[in-house]
Parts: structure tokens; C-alpha cells; sequence
């Protein structure tokens, strides 16, 4: 422990994003993310790197399109109206086959909102929010110390593919200071050969672009991306279970709305009710297998939700409606308790899932 | 000690994130699972500012702590807020030189610190939230010397080294009485 320090989610991703090697932000604020914004602009100017504080959340991401054509790691940080205005961006760095960080620390919509926590993004972030057929790695962390971790993650992961990864916190996750080891391992990043790094008159130029104006040209470039995206699928899913041995209950929840579930777990462990929770540390790509798996003992899940039940649609593709999936949710900024979710997992082990 | 809930509230500028970061920090130089987290809505810009701090030997679930077993109350409206929520058996520490009513509860032990008083007349007015922690760590029985000098050396940054005496001061006093 004596190596740990307390830090808020927020700071831990920006330190973290440091320590990637990551010298290049750009960020416009906005509540309950400004605290990496703030981090950004403290540290970069000492250890030669760039924060901005550009003049709009689509001025920023188009800056980060800039930094990642030039092979650099880079990221941008906001809240969940800044990520739809962030969005055109988010098409152009995937039709670009471009590497960067988007941290969306999310609060209650649709619209303005509010600044309270909310997950009421997964659709945006795991279906798109821009336009075209694209994806993006999406990560949820629910811990300051997984703040840091899959910040490092998400650089590496960008590389390796040549696409968007996007930190999907919460308020809670930005705001909270728990903590936190910075003794992070970071993989180097890869040769970037198709990166605008200069030609040094000893190779053609590198275009990078997302106008392909010949539909045979952009099928393929759409056709390969996804065979990416497939291999990713395959191989970079990630996921934590606590106690689905036995589980006959199965709670489906990731960030915040897993940790109260954890506390309602144990709980209703106490009397006898034999219920697990798989946490998506990955949504997308979703984990599905472990879903699969519970199915040989699960007779209901429970998706615990700070949305109107967006990750529930995954878990039922994942387990192919064999059982039924109950939706325990809050929304608008406010979080479940404990109590609430403990509830939910009553009435399924009382009535075996009828709602 | 499995796990202690605490919830800090009163008025921003009373040093109630404060309070709650050096908790948060003491659990951490002893090697406790701990999480702080701060209140940071409208009512925050409004005037009233709260922290949840949970400190345990297990890793913490919810970091939200809505039923505390500690409350500290530094003002009126906090203590209506949560004089209820406090578990039966719980603690509430309460400012009383700023909160006259008493509480209501009686399955909870009460403790009434005239902290902001105390703090005019010791120099120090700003640091009634230090004095209402030395009150909780005499009453915890952990208010030892070491472990408050520990949590001081985090959560006071080196920059501002020179007002580690001052909050020891009121840490003391707070125990003292």
C-alpha cells in the first residue's frame, strides 16, 4: 500500500494518458470531467507536451485528428454532450483508420441533462454515434486504479488496431478518489509507417483521409476494417465474475452500477440467494462467452443499469433470450442502492424472473 | 473495524472535503481499503457541501454512503438532511455552536462540539472541521500521534507544509475535549 496514492478518477486517467506516452490534449470543459482538462494543462507545459483548451469539443477533435495523422498518441476528455458533438470527429477518425483516446465521463441526458453520474451512453458508445459502419473499443472502468489501467490500455489497444478507444466512465468514477498504484506497465508503441511524419525524401507520401469516392474502394476499406474488428472481438474481450459458480441469479453491470451491485450481492449471498454478477470490463467488444456459460446454472439475469436498459440488449444477444433478462435501473443522475438492487434480485429468486 | 461509513456535511468553505480527505487519507497509511467521494452538484455551487468516506478492511463496494454510521453535521440543514439516515447505534458529530436544535434520535450517540467557537477563540477560524476530527478520533479511540502526524503529511501538500501545525493544533484540541 505504501506506494499508493489517493486520486480522484479523473487525474488517474490523465497521469495515467502521461505515462502512456500520450503528449498531446485537447479538450473543451465541462462537468464532471474538467478535473483531467485542469490535470492536462498543470503538467503538459512541464514535461514539453501540448494541452489546448480549444474552442469547442468539435474543434478538439478534429485537432486530435491531426496528432493521430501524425503518428503521436493523443486523447481528448469530455462529458456526454460534448461526446455528441465529438461525434462527427469520432466517424472521421474511423473512416481515417486513426488511433486515439476519447474519455467520456458521462452525466444524465438526452440534451443538457445534468452533471449528475449516468451510463445512458453504451448505445452512443458501442453502436456509434457517428455515422457509417464503425466501432469503437470501449472500456469501462470501476475503479480509480482501472481509471489508470485502461487508460494505458485504450493507447495500446488504438495502436494495435488503428482505431478509437473510449474510456466510458461515470461521474461517480471521475469524481471519487480512491487508492491508486501509478506503477503502470506500457507496451512501446508500434512503428507507425502509414503516419504523416514527413517522407525525408526516401518514400512516397502517406494520405490520410476518409473520402473514397469509388464504392468498390470504400467496400474494401469497410470490408477489411471489419475483419479488424472481428479479430478484436475474438481476442481482446474482457470481463470480471464474482461468484457465478452456483449462481442461479446473474447480475449483469459494469462501472458504477457494479460496485452497488456488489454490495447487494453480498447481501442477498446472506440469505441464502445464490446470485454472481459478470462485470463487462470491455463493452464492446461485449463479452458474450461468459454470458453463454452462465447459462448452464443462471435461470434469470439482472441487468443493473444507469440507463433506460441499454446493455441489456447485449446480454440478451449474448445468452439468445434462452432466460429472462430483468432491467434494475436509475436514470437522470441518480444512482440505485444497494438496497434497491438487493430488491430486484429478491423478486427474481421469488418469482423466477417474472416481472 | 470490518467497515465505517462516514458522510461529512455542512456549508462549502467549512472544509468538509477536506475533513473527509484526511480521513480517507489515515485509512490509507494504514493499510485500509478506502474511497472518498464528493458531493459535486448544484448544491455544491449552492452552499452545501458533503463527502462520502467509506474506510474497511474489504474492498469497498458503493462508494456512496447513504446510510452512514458516522455523520458529521456542520450545519442545520445537514443535520435535517441526515440526522435520519444515520444507522441505529451509529455516531453524530454535530458543530453546535452553529446547529442549536438537538437531535431528535435516540438510538444514536451524539456528540455536540462548539467547533466554530472553538476554532475563533484558538486563532485558528478556519479549522473547526479539524477540531470536530480530533473529537471523532479521540471517540474512535485512534487518535494516535503518529497516525494523525501520517494522514497530515499526505493530505497537506508540501507547498502549504506551514499550516500542518495549525491543523495538529486543532486536531488536538478536538481530542482534548
Amino acid at each position: 500500500m505504501a506506494d499508493k496514492v489517493l486520486m480522484k478518477g479523473n487525474e488517474a486517467i490523465a497521469e495515467a494518458a502521461i505515462i502512456a506516452g500520450c503528449r498531446h490534449y485537447f479538450g473543451y470543459p465541462i462537468t464532471p470531467q474538467t478535473e483531467i482538462a485542469a490535470y492536462m494543462a498543470k503538467k503538459m507545459p512541464k514535461i514539453g507536451g501540448t494541452f489546448l483548451q480549444a474552442e469547442s469539443e468539435i474543434a478538439a477533435i478534429n485537432m486530435v485528428y491531426g496528432v493521430a495523422s501524425a503518428g503521436r498518441r493523443v486523447m481528448t476528455s469530455s462529458s456526454s454532450p460534448g461526446i455528441s458533438l465529438k461525434s462527427e470527429g469520432l466517424s472521421y477518425l474511423a473512416g481515417a483508420d486513426l488511433p486515439a483516446l476519447v474519455v467520456n465521463v458521462q452525466r444524465g441526458g438526452p440534451g443538457l441533462g445534468g452533471i449528475q453520474p449516468s451510463q445512458s451512453d453504451y448505445f452512443q458508445a458501442t453502436r456509434g454515434g457517428g455515422h457509417g459502419d464503425y466501432r469503437m473499443i470501449v472500456l469501462a472502468p470501476s475503479s480509480v486504479q482501472e481509471m489508470a489501467e485502461l487508460t494505458v490500455k485504450g493507447f495500446e489497444l488504438a495502436d494495435k488496431y488503428r482505431m478509437t478507444s473510449m474510456i466510458l466512465a461515470d461521474g461517480t468514477m471521475g469524481q471519487m478518489m480512491e487508492p491508486v498504484s501509478l506503477d503502470l506497465e506500457v507496451a512501446p508503441a508500434p512503428e507507425k509507417p502509414w503516419a504523416t511524419t514527413g517522407t525525408k525524401m526516401k518514400r512516397k507520401h502517406n494520405i490520410i483521409n476518409s473520402l473514397f469516392l469509388t464504392p468498390d474502394e470504400l467496400e474494401r476499406y469497410n470490408f477489411e476494417r471489419y475483419d479488424r474488428y472481428k479479430k478484436i472481438e475474438e481476442s481482446e474481450a474482457l470481463y470480471e465474475e464474482y461468484l457465478t459458480d452456483d449462481a442461479e441469479i446473474c447480475i449483469a453491470a459494469f462501472g458504477i452500477a457494479s460496485r452497488v451491485s456488489r454490495n447487494a450481492i453480498d447481501e442477498a449471498r446472506k440469505i441464502g440467494i445464490k446470485v454472481g454478477m459478470i462485470r463487462p470490463v470491455t463493452l464492446w467488444p461485449f463479452p458474450s462467452a461468459p454470458f453463454k456459460k452462465a447459462l448452464k446454472t443462471v435461470k434469470t439475469f439482472i441487468s443493473v443499469e444507469l440507463s433506460m436498459g441499454q446493455m441489456i440488449e447485449d446480454v440478451r444477444l449474448s445468452t439468445d433470450c434462452k432466460v429472462p433478462v430483468i432491467l434494475c435501473n436509475r436514470v437522470g443522475g441518480v444512482i440505485p442502492s444497494p438496497d434497491e438492487v438487493f430488491e430486484c434480485i429478491k423478486n427474481a429468486a421469488e418469482n423466477g424472473g417474472v416481472e | 473495524m470490518s467497515t465505517r461509513q462516514f458522510l461529512f456535511s455542512g456549508f462549502g468553505g467549512q472544509g468538509i472535503l477536506f475533513a473527509g480527505k484526511f480521513m480517507a487519507y489515515k485509512g490509507l497509511t494504514e493499510g485500509k481499503n478506502v474511497s472518498w467521494l464528493p458531493s459535486y452538484g448544484p448544491e455544491m455551487r449552492g452552499g452545501t457541501a458533503s463527502c462520502s468516506v467509506i474506510i474497511g478492511d474489504s474492498p469497498v463496494g458503493s462508494p456512496i454512503v447513504s446510510k452512514p454510521d458516522i455523520l458529521i453535521a456542520m450545519n442545520l440543514p445537514s443535520l435535517d438532511r441526515y440526522e435520519e439516515a444515520v444507522v441505529p447505534g451509529g455516531m453524530i458529530f454535530l458543530d453546535s455552536s452553529l446547529i442549536e436544535r438537538k437531535v431528535k434520535r435516540d438510538d444514536v450517540t451524539v456528540y455536540e462540539i462548539p467547533a466554530t467557537r472553538l476554532a475563533g477563540e484558538n486563532g485558528f477560524p478556519t479549522l473547526a472541521n479539524m477540531i470536530i476530527i480530533g473529537k471523532i478520533l479521540k471517540e474512535l479511540d485512534e487518535s494516535q500521534p503518529d497516525a494523525v502526524e501520517a494522514a497530515l503529511g499526505k493530505v497537506i501538500s508540501a507547498k502549504h507544509a506551514d499550516m500542518k501545525d495549525v491543523n495538529r493544533r486543532a486536531i488536538s484540541l478536538g481530542a482534548s475535549l
